[in-house]
């Protein structure tokens, strides 16, 4: 296996990832399945805000920003 | 402290479920639709109303109502709060389920953004599920096409079996066939027949399993199929609405509990949980349904979004940039309001001169012209002719911003620090709400789900200076701390305040934290900001409704105040408590304590009778000090700057006063609105002990410190 699964927070901005597995709960899972986020979605990321966190992410044509604590519960796979 | 769904506000959602309707033959039609999609502004295109909009997600957090006309029909129109889905997990999410599932609408409009249409189509679909009798919306088309994705109308209203109509609700375009096809839905001239989404095999047999039974109960009331799929879901919230609702409680009947549990055999068997595969089924089949029907011209089609944010939320120029655009808002509004308010007051001073001498004429006795024009008149006069510039100024521009999209970029810049306050990134939405009016900025504190968090934005809302107490700031600055500096007066002045509002801030996020140490425990709950894109703002609009709804509107309320606080002042300068005036009696017992702050007796006061509103403070100080018969005219900022410096002002004064303005107890109306928000007379206190409290620890930590130091 070449591809890495790794936490989203992680993904070096300007990249795009596939989501491969969701590791949130409770509300946060369901507000994260809410946004389109399931196994297989595309998602880039934009740019960190200027204080390092949230970073803002391509989603199914919607720009949305997530905390790290939301983004490290979502293991994603590099593109 | 006990957050129950009474404490947080709940309850007065709840109360929004009620339908205001004058007759039976009315139609009910409700609006659904993502955050931030339009609906806002296809209600006010549909009713004429003026339901505020702005471009963030959350702008409507309570449920509006409205009417309109169509083929001598009424249409009762709800504007219900803009949800991603319908599975309940907020407040927000579960009145508007309720309201689709139990109110059932005549007719429900899904308003869709077409720029983004894969994840609305999520919300639309499951509305799909709870009723038939739905119009789809696609509004913002004409954004669509600048960033040109094409969108098949015909294939999508084919596809998802319910009528589609193309919409750019800014310009009014597509509304008359909107409400036609709303009419012929509400008619039965149009019979649905929407898209079902199948799911696998194992769920489709448990629905089976419970369907005959849930219909027989239910009696059509709601859909069957959907009450089984939330009961197999183990939604425990969908229970208590079918109790309260219908009636009827499924947890004490045993054959459905014997039958439900047949049928989570089925479900049971399945690797991965019920509400997942439910959720991505729907998702992959709006997926499907956008493969087909839209097409994207380039590939790249926010480019020009991505290098505004670039610039606007970049690591070196995001805050700077922040911090210079306020500035310059304070800086335009202090500039462009000199001029205004000089003329007005002395067009006022004019009318006083010709009153008098009305009263004069007319032999009426020297109380009444006191009272009348001295007292109400002269009060009435200071509160138009310094609020009503500033904010004609301020609330256009702030506006502006809100208009293009840029708030949320604030929040975004500036989550990192409300989050290390164990605080909600949404504040900074309703902080800027605060800059207007705080009882404004606690009720879009609905916007946060979180109940820990949303009392910390309800308490810490204050902080933020409204309108009522800009002016009075920039009155201070203009004569005291920006004095005669030429050229660059409004410059400081602009600065100063920016100063003000960084302090503000800073005491926000200071006190959330230490609220989320103590009396809020707790850890910041999940977070997710959608930054929507730019759009362009429609100046026009943008004038006439700040100026009318906003502007008028403060105005109003704050006269309606001014005139009773005007005739109270002047009967407590004139009648006498032995040998000194109320006035004076109140300001000498006020006096030693006020100094103490760095304030005097009468600032004191004037901050105690501007309770109903923060814009009566300047004008009762200003009255109270002109009663000492240090001066009788007062028709320019620098005859204010003498009356004050006469009364013995020094900058020091200058600075608490303004400390305080930033720092002490909100007005009336915004405590009545956290009573309501909070439905607690606790929280209602807390929220006016905290900032007062504040503001004396600072006025005199300031006070005292300048005075030992020998500056002041």
């Amino acid at each position: 296996m070449t591809e890495k699964i790794i936490p989203l927070h992680l993904l070096p901005t300007g990249s795009f990832c596939k989501v491969k597995e969701l590791r949130a709960l409770d509300n946060m899972r369901r507000r994260l399945l809410d946004l389109g986020l399931i196994n297989g979605t595309l998602v880039e990321s934009l740019r960190r805000s200027p204080s390092g966190d949230p970073t803002a992410y391509q989603i199914r044509g919607a720009v949305i920003a997530l905390r790290s604590e939301e983004a490290s519960n979502i293991f994603v796979e590099r593109v | 402290m006990g957050l129950t769904c009474q404490s947080t506000g709940l309850g007065s959602l709840q109360e929004m479920l009620k339908v205001n309707s004058d007759s039976p033959d009315n139609i009910v039609i409700a609006l659904a639709g993502n955050p931030n999609t339009g609906k806002s502004t296809v209600f006010n295109s549909l009713t004429g109303l003026k339901q505020h909009t702005g471009n963030w997600p959350g702008k409507t957090v309570s449920k509006a109502q409205g009417s309109y006309i169509y083929q001598d029909k009424k249409f009762i129109v709800v504007d219900l709060p803009g949800t991603y889905s319908l599975f309940a997990n907020s407040a927000e999410e579960e009145i508007a389920r309720n309201f689709l599932c139990f109110i059932q609408p005549d007719v429900t409009v899904v308003v869709l953004d077409s720029t983004c249409l894969e994840r609305n189509l999520n919300l639309a679909l499951q509305i799909l599920e709870i009723t038939r009798n739905v119009v789809i919306c696609l509004n913002l088309l004409d954004e669509a096409e600048r960033k040109k994705i094409n969108v098949n109308l015909q294939k999508l209203a084919d596809q998802l079996g319910v009528p589609v109509i193309g919409t750019n609700a800014r310009d009014g375009v597509g509304l008359q066939e909107l409400k036609a096809a709303v009419y012929r839905v509400a008619k039965g001239e149009i019979t649905n027949n929407p898209l079902k989404i199948n799911y696998n095999e194992q769920i489709e047999k448990a629905v089976e399993l419970l369907k005959p039974f849930i219909e027989k109960i239910v009696n059509g009331r709601i859909n069957a199929r959907w009450a089984a799929l939330r009961l197999l879901d183990g939604d425990k919230n969908i229970l208590d609405a079918l109790n309260l609702y219908l009636g009827f409680d499924f947890s004490l009947n045993s054959d459905l509990e014997k039958l439900l549990r047949d049928a989570k055999e089925y479900v049971s068997s399945i690797d991965i949980n019920m509400r997942d595969l439910v959720v991505e089924s729907i998702i992959k089949q709006a997926e499907a349904l956008c493969a087909e029907t839209v097409v994207f011209k380039t590939e790249q089609q926010n480019l020009l979004d991505r290098k505004i944010d670039s610039i606007l939320t970049s690591k070196i120029w995001g805050i700077p940039a922040m911090l210079a655009m306020l500035g310059v808002v304070f800086w335009v509004t202090i500039k462009g309001a000199n001029f205004p308010s000089a003329m007005l007051a002395s067009g006022f001073d004019y009318l006083e001169g010709v009153l008098t001498e009305l009263f004069l004429a007319g032999g009426a006795p020297s109380w009444l012209h006191g009272v009348l024009v001295l007292g109400v008149y002269k009060t009435l006069a200071w509160v138009v002719s310094v609020m009503l510039p500033p904010m004609a100024i301020f609330f256009p521009l702030f506006t502006l911003l809100e208009d293009l999209g840029y708030l949320p970029r604030v929040a975004f810049n500036m989550d990192n620090f409300f989050k290390k306050a164990s605080a909600h990134g949404k504040q900074v939405l309703t902080m800027c709400m605060g800059f207007g009016c705080n009882a404004a900025g606690i009720i879009a504190c609905r916007i946060i789900d979180s109940p820990r968090e949303r009392l910390i934005a309800v308490i810490t809302n204050n902080f933020v200076p409204c309108n009522g107490r800009f002016p009075t700031l920039i009155a201070l600055t203009s004569i005291f701390i920006a004095y005669n500096l030429g050229p660059f007066q409004s410059l400081w002045a602009a600065l100063s305040i920016l100063a003000v509002v960084v302090l503000g801030v800073s005491l926000t996020l200071f006190i959330s934290k230490i609220l989320s140490r103590t009396i809020l425990k707790g850890l910041p709950s999940s977070f997710t900001l959608e930054l929507p894109p730019y759009r362009k703002p429609q100046i026009g609009r943008i004038i006439i409704r700040s100026i009318f709804d906003r502007t008028l509107f403060v105005l109003f309320r704050a006269v309606m105040v001014a005139a009773p606080a005007g005739f109270v002042i002047w009967l407590m300068a004139n009648l006498n408590l032995g040998d000194i005036s109320i006035l004076n009696y109140c300001a000498a017992f006020l006096d030693p304590f006020a100094r103490f702050l760095g304030l005097d007796g009468f600032i004191l006061m004037a901050f105690i009778l501007g309770l109903p509103a923060n814009e009566i403070v300047i004008p009762i100080l200003i009255m109270s000090y002109m009663s000492q018969g240090a001066m009788l005219e007062l028709d320019s900022l620098f005859m204010m700057r003498q009356l004050f410096l006469d009364s013995g002002w020094t900058w020091l004064t200058a600075v608490c006063t303004m400390l305080f303005v930033l720092n002490h107890w909100p007005c009336a109306t915004t405590l009545l609105t956290i009573r309501k928000e909070t439905q607690s007379f606790k929280w209602a206190f807390l929220s006016f002990l905290i900032p007062t409290i504040t503001g004396m620890i600072i006025c005199f930590t300031v006070a005292q410190v300048a005075r030992l130091l020998g500056l002041a």
